[in-house]
């Protein structure tokens, strides 16, 4: 290439960019990829693929999105595919806070910082569950009788959110649990339904079917203020008819799973800042409200400045607990 | 008779033009996605799922589950005829799918295989029908004692009642508890056997695993023997399709005794893959060929067909009246019922009548749909057999090849693959039995969460396995069939001193052997 047609090409180059408008700095060239630290089913991929729905109806993007699980190792699989395709915008992570956590206790190839945070989309609260028939109708209730003969807590995996919490009522409340990790929420709901275990600290998502079918029924929820108001669910009670944890003398004022999206490390700001506005647009659509609704997930948005001193946040306080409980890798 | 009644209202929804239409395309869609290399049913569904959102609740179960009838019978066919299992659940039929098909009697293999699948999901269907509420509270019976003794019972009777030398079984079940272990252990959190391999977090999939020990390895048994150098000559025979699956009720027996296994296991937390394998194995103890089994034996593919669209139908019902997803596709399905806005659990029955019935309903139409469809396919399926080994050969390579890296894009599953061939060849020259390798990679970490959580719940005491009269009972049944062998051969050698046989020698593989050098 000589330097004459160079010259052209640039000023070709310039002519262009002056056409385009200043919000479209960056687009992407080829397919997206979706990629879900969860398998197919879980709530990290329902997230992924209503995202994926609502942005090819409203065409946000030009390009194609295609979702692809990596669930594999706790959703370790996909975040190390996202450490390892560093520069690549093309590839969005879908996951939850354990992009953070899981580096902390267990001796996985990456960490949160080989990659970079979009935003937190949705909220997911955490309640404590215990089966229908159980003689405790209150928190203290429940506190007492758990003194007195250690209780089992069942949980979604070990050392993620469901044990943080357990071993955060168990300090709170002066309490002994045994935690039980199962694979997923909706195994320990089950296993609570047929009375193997005493508790769970379940998303409202996880047993909302059991509630509804008088199986198990939720004591309190680890929220700041009660949930919102929806229809009811039992005969009698709705969301909003579950005190919170405070009230009832459990001082656990917020806990919650936030879902995070995030692109692998090395990108430009503009190619972050399309991502930023691509996720604010899908938050933005009636399909999006409808999706939080039906999932009863709390509509969230953090990105930039806030995002990060969440994640600082709750990267100390579990750093805190992680150190009492001895979970933390060297 | 409630539930009739309800049934035959499901059948107004399910029998209108929409969806018998919808259900041939599920079906037609299934069963590509079941022959197709690296696809499959779990994903198949879930890149149908988005096309459902804006779908009635109804139409879309019946998409989606016609989808999966179909990828479960589309499955058996590479089993059949390249052994090949594209779905854990149908390893079993490769055993004597294969050396049948390889024999020349693919379309026969086909048939039995279809129309015995066929039969176990009927039975699994109305066993829906008519116990939903018993079914539902059985299995909130299951904690995790009781599961481990389930799968307990499915390692047990293949150690039992295995043709292979037992310490072979054991030592072939060891390694594959160890393939298991690899990746994030659930109970510690911790990652284990990654040997420093990053990517290795994920754990060995099945897929890359099954691939490589019998397409490959199988492959490599094969050009050292140079026998299938020509392609099995097989004429499109639509009588032989008529005539094979009107044989079946000759083998009653073995249908029904398979149908048992399977809704058992499917209610119960053992699933498909263990239902098929356990029937595979009680099978061969007590059918009176059972030393043939291995070469082609018409009731060594009925069996576990019938157990696992037995069990793979009748696990529908646990995702539905508990919540709890029974296999891969189950859970896609599951998420699925979310976001159309019904909540499975105790109070779908009551609030989603429609719905319920309206599938169920559907279960029948739509088994009856796939097999008739893919009975109309199998001379399609079996002329392939025809087709030269040399051509055959690499385009199962290749299968292999795409099949493995598909499962998640990656190279190493395709080098692993390759390891997993040298190993499946290795297992045949040695007469290492491979069954009970893939069932404890399958089920392998199941059963460790399950004892590990026992342990938890009991704080290390072995008593929790005798704490109450199911789990007592799965118990000592695992421990008989465990034992049975031992016992009869040390009633044998009691009875006759003089004459020591040496431990059975390993039948499956020695008569394959066989059949392949005539």
């Amino acid at each position: 290439m000589n330097v004459m047609s160079r010259l052209l090409l640039s000023a070709a180059g310039i002519v262009l960019a002056g056409t385009l408008p200043a919000s479209a700095a960056w687009q992407p060239r080829k397919p997206i990829e979706f990629v879900a630290t969860a398998g197919p089913g879980g709530g990290t991929d329902n997230l992924a693929r209503a995202v994926q729905s609502i942005i090819t109806k409203y065409k946000l993007t030009d390009q194609p999105i295609v979702v692809v699980n990596k669930g594999g190792g706790s959703g370790a699989e996909g975040y190390v595919y996202g450490k390892a395709s560093a520069g690549d915008p093309h590839k969005v992570i879908f996951g939850t806070s354990n992009a953070w956590q899981q580096p902390l206790v267990s001796k996985v190839a990456f960490n949160y910082t080989d990659l970079t945070p979009i935003a937190a989309i949705a909220q997911d609260e955490f309640l404590l569950w215990v089966k229908q028939d159980a003689p405790y109708k209150t928190v203290s209730d429940y506190l007492k009788a758990a003194a007195a003969s250690e209780f089992k807590m069942g949980g979604a995996q070990s050392k993620d959110t469901d044990e943080v919490l357990t071993r955060m009522i168990e300090k709170i409340g002066h309490i002994k649990l045994t935690y039980i990790p199962f694979k997923s929420g909706a195994e320990a709901a089950v296993q609570l339904a047929g009375g193997h275990i005493d508790s769970h600290v379940n998303n409202p998502s996880e047993s909302l079917g059991q509630w509804r079918g008088g199986m198990q029924r939720p004591l309190c929820a680890f929220s700041p203020k009660r949930l919102p108001q929806g229809p009811k669910i039992t005969a009698i009670e709705g969301w909003s008819d579950i005190p919170t944890c405070v009230e009832q003398g459990l001082d656990i004022p917020q806990y919650e799973q936030p879902r995070t999206v995030w692109l692998p490390g090395k990108v430009t700001p503009d190619q972050i800042a399309f991502y930023v506005e691509l996720m604010k647009k899908v938050q933005a659509t009636p399909e999006w409200k409808d999706y939080i609704e039906k999932t009863l997930q709390v509509d969230t948005f953090l990105t930039g400045a806030d995002f990060d001193s969440f994640i600082k946040q709750d990267l100390d306080h579990l750093k805190q607990v992680a150190a009492e409980q001895g979970w933390l890798v060297k | 008779m409630e539930n009739l009644h309800e049934l035959l209202h499901g059948f107004t929804i399910a029998v209108t033009m929409p969806h018998l239409a919808l259900m041939v395309i599920g079906v037609l869609l299934g069963i590509l996605v079941g022959v197709l290399p690296g696809l499959g049913a779990p994903n198949g569904v879930s890149l149908l799922l988005p096309l459902t959102f804006g779908m009635q609740p109804v139409s879309a179960i019946i998409l989606l589950s016609s989808m999966y009838w179909g990828a479960l019978f589309g499955g058996s066919v590479t089993s059949i005829l390249f052994n090949i299992p594209g779905e854990p659940s149908s390893v079993a039929t490769t055993f004597d799918g294969y050396p049948m098909a390889r024999d020349g009697r693919p379309t026969t293999a086909l048939a039995t295989a279809f129309g015995s699948a066929a039969f176990g999901a009927l039975v699994g269907v109305v066993l829906i029908t008519f116990l939903a509420s018993w079914v539902a509270r059985v299995a909130l019976a299951f904690g995790p004692p009781e599961y481990f003794a389930v799968y307990f019972l499915a390692f047990a009777s293949f150690v039992g009642m295995g043709g292979a030398a037992p310490i072979k079984t054991v030592v072939a079940l060891a390694i594959g508890f160890a393939i298991a272990a690899i990746g994030i252990d659930t109970v510690s959190g911790s990652v284990r056997l990654t040997m420093g391999v990053d990517e290795l977090v994920k754990g060995v999939s099945f897929v890359v695993a099954v691939m490589g020990l019998f397409g490959i390895g199988e492959l490599l048994v094969a050009v050292e023997e140079e026998v299938h150098a020509r392609g099995v000559s097989s004429k499109i025979d639509w009588r032989e399709v008529l005539r094979a699956v009107v044989r079946l009720p000759r083998h009653g027996i073995a249908l029904l005794r398979s149908a048992a296994i399977g809704c058992w296991m499917g209610i119960t937390p053992g699933g498909p893959t263990a239902a098929s394998f356990m029937s595979y194995g009680i099978a061969r103890r007590f059918s009176r060929r059972g030393q043939h089994f291995g070469t082609g034996e018409i009731e060594g593919i009925i069996s576990p067909e019938t157990a696992d669209h037995a069990a793979g139908t009748s696990a529908l019902l646990p995702m539905l009246s508990l919540g709890i997803p029974g296999s891969a596709t189950a859970a896609v399905m599951m998420g699925g019922l979310m976001i159309w806005g019904l909540n499975p659990g105790p109070m779908l029955f009551v609030d989603q009548k429609d719905f319920v019935w309206g599938l169920i309903a559907s279960m029948y139409v739509g088994n009856i749909v796939a097999v008739a469809l893919v009975l109309l396919t199998v001379p399609i399926f079996a002329a392939l057999m025809r087709i030269p080994f040399v051509i055959i050969a690499p385009l199962i390579v290749i299968i292999c090849v795409v099949g493995a890296y598909s499962v998640s894009n990656s190279y190493l599953d395709v080098i692993m693959m390759l390891g997993f061939g040298v190993v499946g060849y290795l297992f045949k020259k040695l007469f290492y039995p491979l069954a009970p390798l893939v069932l404890a990679i399958v089920i392998g970490d199941k059963a460790e969460d399950a004892f590990r959580q026992s342990m938890l719940l009991s704080k290390g005491s072995l008593g929790v396995f005798f704490a109450n009269g199911l789990v007592t009972s799965l118990v000592v049944a695992g421990l008989a069939l465990l034992l049975l062998p031992l016992g009869l051969q040390i009633a044998h050698v009691l009875r006759k001193p003089g004459e020591r046989k040496s431990i059975a020698p390993d039948s499956e593989d020695t008569t394959r052997q066989k059949v392949r050098v005539t």
